[in-house]
């Protein structure tokens, strides 16, 4: 057994009404990629932020080899050996990779940055984790998974021992995964212990060592990855026995679709710059997918039908009349409803309370001039609270205080309180505990089964696939494909995505 | 353990420390002059330090009602209202006067001078809205063209002359209704925030500034009109100062391009912000706004009963809102809530006797 390097004991921290950790072990070897799963609000984020020094620790000990620590900032973290990269990038996208690299820290020759010094040292630190791009280049031309890379070089430079990557995948594309991935089997070679948070449970068997689970604030227990089965870590993490999964994917297969008239059919609709000119025609009580690479306009697609991205080219006609729709009221007013890809830039608003984060699309469909009264305002959000089970102190909790899930919970009550004929679901389950994931999926089926339009993106497959009963599949900015029947199966699906010669075969 | 949740629900409202605030410098004040809460009837109108403050106060409350919106839904302050009550007063007295410099005789009626400039302000508060709803432009440098061009333009109309109208019925918004002991202002202010009162409880418009100014990607999705709410919000914005300019005209019966609401601009942003608003915009709250407002007139009041030399004025304000800011700062408040924490117990109801 290799060395250990980061060991929590006893950690405890209350928030008020909420006890967020209570007595939560942890133990971190050199060279371990270890795992942190949870549901949300199990206290992940929350241990992650009193190892980082964001929050101060009420109870326990943290020890980084055997010294004993207290971060107060994360940068007294950084100085003790602990480094973290976010979902978000927290670097500056106007500098060039080698100054991102080196910020706070250049190379200096007479009092001046030495530009040629710092360039090759990047140079050299990018080329030694196999990370091709020049140090040159502006941060914000690299992709996300690229920029991500150079977070973690800046970290690995600065000889750091825990490494901790805060759900580094959620916004990258397979490829994207693999070579991440990659760098941080050559960092498991250079003794760096890290831990990996994700909500991705192939990524944690693909990679990982070690699980820890965590629940309700409390330890679960530490695995072996090689003597956790999958459906396991589930039940670990739900504290219950779970085949709810397999359940429903037996009901979709039953799942058929009388097609008559389409209720939705775009007719070479268009939008400039984000997606080339498309045919789809969508029918009442059928989930519909749409599938892809990241960037391949699947959003777009959807988008472009709702009126987010003004529509250039085509027609889009709603029960076989022609329609226009500019904006979104317009949309809505026709029964549509869009649940966005990015929650927190285009879903939420953060300050507004749960109620009025549910009312907001109805209030804004029936005009300024018919305020909801107050009663019936209560009465929705309350039902919907209720409907969807949204874990929050109250109504008028500001929804940004709510788990990642719950937040996603109020804005499909936001859309389901419009009664859509029409519901748009731009990766619904992204970051959010598997149980809620599950949830989503059976209201997602319900809701087609009683006679609603949905369309499901999810960059997870295997999801797609329990959900969809047709797949429309995009590349870069195109529909290539529809898939239906029997060729709703992971292989067809990868191969249409990945380009045309199996079907020339 | 009630009274310890009293307390903090109490120290939490949000209107709080605006009140706190204002009753530090209406303390400042009774110390100061000991007659300041004295009212007296002269003449069969009412006089005194606390009327003096409500009345002078109107103007500056009616911006802070606009400058409110504005700043919840576009992220950013209207600096031109001072120079769009100078337009609003030179286009009522050149009507009035008919083009003379002073005059003892309306010209035209007075309800269609009032409502050409109303008018006119609306006009200047659209075009700011136009400038920062549709072309996007930061507030401030959009509303920046009306506060440099606003003054020329009001010269322009009154053809660089100061207009008097020295008619009785014109001194009536500015003074007294006859037979009435309060200044008329006073209920011109009230009428303004019982408006837009009004206008929040029958419309949605208070959700949606505020959904706008959150979050304008998520507004647009959920089917708001973000360009429209913003544009609308500027022309209640300028519309009200065109009100404040009628009544400061009204007050000195003339229009006095250079100096009707002058700075009046800053003490409306000032009063947004101590009425513990943010003025990055979203969530907003009027009565913080208007209780903001009066302080800042009291503040005046009472460094003028100090003798404190107009032109030294803005120093000695300075200084108080320094420290105003400061006590409604986030780092300051997390301090003492540290503080607080420290020592438990003990801290807890010692600030409680205080409130």
């Amino acid at each position: 057994m290799q060395e250990t390097v980061l060991t929590m004991r006893g950690i405890g921290k209350a928030f008020p009404g909420v006890k967020a950790l209570d007595n939560v072990d942890f133990t971190l070897h050199q060279g371990e990629i270890h795992a942190l799963m949870g549901e949300n609000g199990a206290g992940k984020s929350t241990l992650i932020k009193v190892l980082t020094g964001v929050y101060t620790m009420d109870d326990g000990e943290i020890k980084i080899q055997d010294r004993s620590i207290v971060n107060h900032s994360p940068q007294e973290a950084q100085e003790n050996g602990i480094s973290t990269v976010y979902q978000e990038i927290s670097l500056c996208p106007n500098l060039t990779v080698a100054e991102n690299l080196f910020l706070g820290r250049e190379p200096r020759k007479l009092g001046m940055i030495d530009w040629k010094t710092m360039n090759k040292k990047a140079g050299e630190l990018l080329s030694s984790l196999s990370i091709t791009v020049p140090p040159t280049r502006q941060l914000d031309d690299c992709s996300i998974a690229v920029q991500q890379m150079i977070a973690i070089a800046r970290a690995v430079d600065m000889h750091c021992k825990v490494l901790i990557l805060d759900e580094p995948t959620s916004s990258l594309d397979d490829d994207e995964v693999a070579k991440l991935f990659k760098l941080m089997r050559q960092l498991q070679e250079q003794n760096v212990g890290i831990i990996f948070v994700t909500h991705f449970l192939e990524q944690v068997y693909e990679v990982c060592n070690k699980i820890t689970v965590l629940r309700n604030g409390e330890l679960v227990g530490e695995y072996l990855v090689s003597e956790l089965p999958r459906v396991q870590l589930v039940a670990k993490m739900m504290g219950k026995e779970f085949d709810d999964l397999a359940e429903i994917k037996s009901d979709t297969a039953a799942h058929d679709i009388a097609k008559e008239e389409p209720f939705i059919t775009a007719e070479k609709l268009g939008c400039s710059g984000k997606v080339k000119p498309f045919d789809v025609k969508l029918y009442k009580g059928e989930v519909i997918g749409m599938t892809g690479l990241l960037g391949s306009g699947r959003s777009e697609l959807v988008r472009a039908i709702y009126g987010a991205d003004k529509p250039d080219k085509g027609t889009l006609k709603i029960n076989s009349k022609e329609t226009k729709i500019n904006v979104p009221l317009d949309a809505i007013k026709k029964g549509m409803a869009y649940l966005p890809e990015d929650r927190k830039r285009d879903g939420i608003i953060p300050d507004l309370s749960v109620r009025e984060n549910i009312m907001i699309a109805l209030q804004a469909k029936r005009g300024l001039f018919k305020p909801m009264s107050r009663k019936e305002m209560e009465e929705f959000s309350d039902k919907y609270i209720d409907l969807l089970q949204i874990k929050t102190a109250g109504r008028e909790t500001p929804i940004k205080s709510l788990s990642g899930g719950n937040q996603q919970k109020v804005i499909i009550g936001r859309w389901l309180l419009t009664n859509p004929e029409y519901l748009i679901l731009d990766e619904p389950t992204r970051g959010i505990d598997v149980g809620t994931k599950t949830e989503i999926q059976k209201l997602v089926l319900k809701l087609a089964s009683e006679g609603m339009s949905v369309t499901f993106i999810s960059s997870e497959i295997e999801e797609m696939l329990r959900v969809c009963s047709r797949m429309i599949v995009m590349r870069d900015g195109q529909k290539v494909g529809e898939l239906s029947g029997d060729e709703l199966n992971q292989d067809t699906i990868m191969h249409t995505i990945a380009g045309g010669e199996s079907h020339h075969e | 353990m009630s009274k310890k949740s009293t307390f903090k629900r109490i120290t939490g409202n949000h209107l709080f420390f605006p009140l706190v605030c204002l009753f530090v410098v209406l303390v400042v004040n009774v110390i100061k002059t000991p007659n300041f809460f004295a009212i007296s009837l002269n003449n069969g109108v009412l006089y005194g330090y606390v009327i003096d403050v409500i009345n002078r106060g109107s103007e500056l409350v009616i911006l802070a009602l606009g400058m409110t919106l504005v700043t919840a839904a576009s992220k950013g302050q209207d600096i031109s209202v001072g120079a769009v009550m100078a337009v609003a007063a030179a286009v009522c007295t050149q009507i009035l006067s008919g083009g003379e410099t002073s005059v003892t005789q309306l010209q035209n009626s007075m309800l269609f001078a009032m409502l050409a400039a109303l008018i006119a302000a609306a006009l200047c508060g659209a075009f700011n809205g136009f400038l920062v709803a549709k072309m996007r432009i930061q507030p401030m440098v959009a509303t920046l063209i009306l506060y440099t061009a606003g003054r020329g333009i009001a010269q322009l109309i009154t053809n660089g002359q100061n207009t008097y109208i020295r008619v009785e019925s014109y001194k009536v918004l500015g003074g007294y209704i006859s037979g009435c002991p309060i200044p008329t202002p006073i209920f011109v202010a009230i009428a303004a925030v019982i408006v837009i009162a009004l206008l929040f409880k029958f419309t949605t418009l208070k959700l949606y500034i505020e959904s706008v100014g959150i979050n304008s990607n998520a507004s647009r999705l959920v089917g708001l009109n973000s360009t429209r709410i913003i544009f609308i919000v500027y022309v209640i914005c300028g519309f009200l100062a065109g009100i404040a300019g009628l009544v400061n005209s009204s007050r000195i019966y003339s229009a006095d391009a250079n100096n009707i609401g002058l700075n009046l601009e800053m003490d409306a942003i000032l009063a947004v912000a101590l009425g513990g608003n943010l003025l990055s915009g979203g969530k907003f709250s009027l009565a913080g706004s208007i209780i903001g407002a009066y302080t800042i007139q009291a503040l005046s009041t009472t460094l003028y009963a100090m003798d404190v030399k107009a032109d030294q004025l803005p120093v000695y304000k300075a200084i108080v809102v320094i420290i105003i800011v400061t006590l409604q700062s986030e780092v300051f408040r997390s301090f003492i809530k540290k503080l607080r924490t420290k020592n438990t117990g003990q801290g807890d109801m010692a600030p409680g006797k205080e409130g």
